[in-house]
């Protein structure tokens, strides 16, 4: 897969909040396989330093940072977060989150537009966090970026694909862009769901930090994407109504 | 003077945000600035003149999703 220019390995992406501690977020991490890990900014202690420690972490794991915006509610936070990201990070990428609703966070798109057209003109190579919107994505192409990050359903949630169809359109719609599912995914077969209909990556975080076992569940989540990702370069067939024997009808003994 | 710091109000005797950092003891942390809301590159720190009531963000690595 390749974003950016740059060919990834992986087509998990995995955030790095919300682990039990360092060590299993290390570990899952590990078992995931994940390319990319999203990292973010917070404010900094002279004296505890907690941001230290952890850059150290993330530094010894060999992966690509994706910084983000989280939290941003407006144009102009979003703007220097990314300004500041870019330089303690080291890196033009930047998952661009302009969050407009404080319930659902649901990205605004208007301001995301607006952001990234600012950010890519600055430099930045901005995968933007966005609705399944086909009218969205296509100004977000229009403002610079090379990526989409869709929704699968809001952050956190763990619900899986709520617009199987927006999705699927999306797809249909670009077909050469990279497309990959951020947020909203709970379970192993959700990835694959979204790996089948084309998506070229997902990008999870709560449904390995807070399960039970967050490395096992790592482990599964990279099976789930790999099956996911074969399954649709093999073709699979299309659903229908009526039954279809499998088992040939001809040569059957007759015994009625 | 007085600045705040991390949404936190400090007194401190510093002419500029280089100063500043090494006054709260960030001296070879990791962070990125802001003043009243815009960023501020490392190198431009000692070019940044601070005034009574500015707002300093400092921030450094952090998980995210």
């Amino acid at each position: 897969m390749e974003l950016y220019g740059v060919e990834i390995d992986s087509r998990l992406l995995l955030g790095t909040a919300q682990y039990p501690s360092p060590a299993i977020l290390a570990d899952a991490v590990r078992a995931s396989g994940a390319g990319i890990l999203t990292v973010s900014l917070r404010r900094e202690s002279g004296r505890l330093r907690e941001g230290q420690d952890f850059w150290g972490l993330i530094a010894g794991l060999n992966v690509k940072v994706l910084p983000n915006t989280a939290g941003c509610h407006s144009v102009k936070e979003a703007v220097t977060t990314a300004q500041m990201a870019r330089e303690v990070f080291g890196t033009n990428w930047l998952k661009l989150e302009v969050i407009g609703d404080a319930d659902t966070l649901q990205p605004d798109v208007f301001g995301l537009v607006e952001a990234a057209r600012i950010l890519t003109e600055d430099g930045f190579e901005v995968f933007p966090y966005t609705t399944e919107d086909l009218v969205v994505a296509e100004r977000l192409i229009e403002a610079g970026c090379k990526v989409l990050m869709p929704w699968g359903a809001p952050i956190g949630t763990g619900m899986g694909l709520n617009n199987v169809y927006g999705l699927r359109s999306l797809r249909a719609h670009f077909p050469d862009v990279p497309l990959v599912v951020d947020a909203g995914i709970g379970k192993p077969s959700h990835a694959a769901a979204a790996m089948e209909l084309g998506y070229d990556a997902v990008l999870l975080n709560t449904a390995v930090a807070k399960a039970g076992d967050p490395v096992a569940m790592a482990g599964a989540f990279k099976l789930a994407v790999e099956a996911g990702r074969t399954a649709y370069l093999a073709d699979p067939i299309e659903p229908r109504d009526m039954a279809a024997p499998s088992t040939p009808v001809f040569g059957r003994a007759s015994l009625a | 003077m007085k600045l705040i710091v991390n949404g936190d109000e400090r007194e401190l005797g510093v002419r500029d945000l280089a100063e500043a950092l090494s006054a709260l003891d960030y001296d070879d942390a990791i962070v990125a600035t802001a003043v009243n809301g815009d960023f501020v590159p490392a190198r431009a720190r000692a070019a940044t003149a601070l005034s009574e009531g500015d707002r300093i963000e400092i921030v450094s690595p952090r998980q995210g999703g």
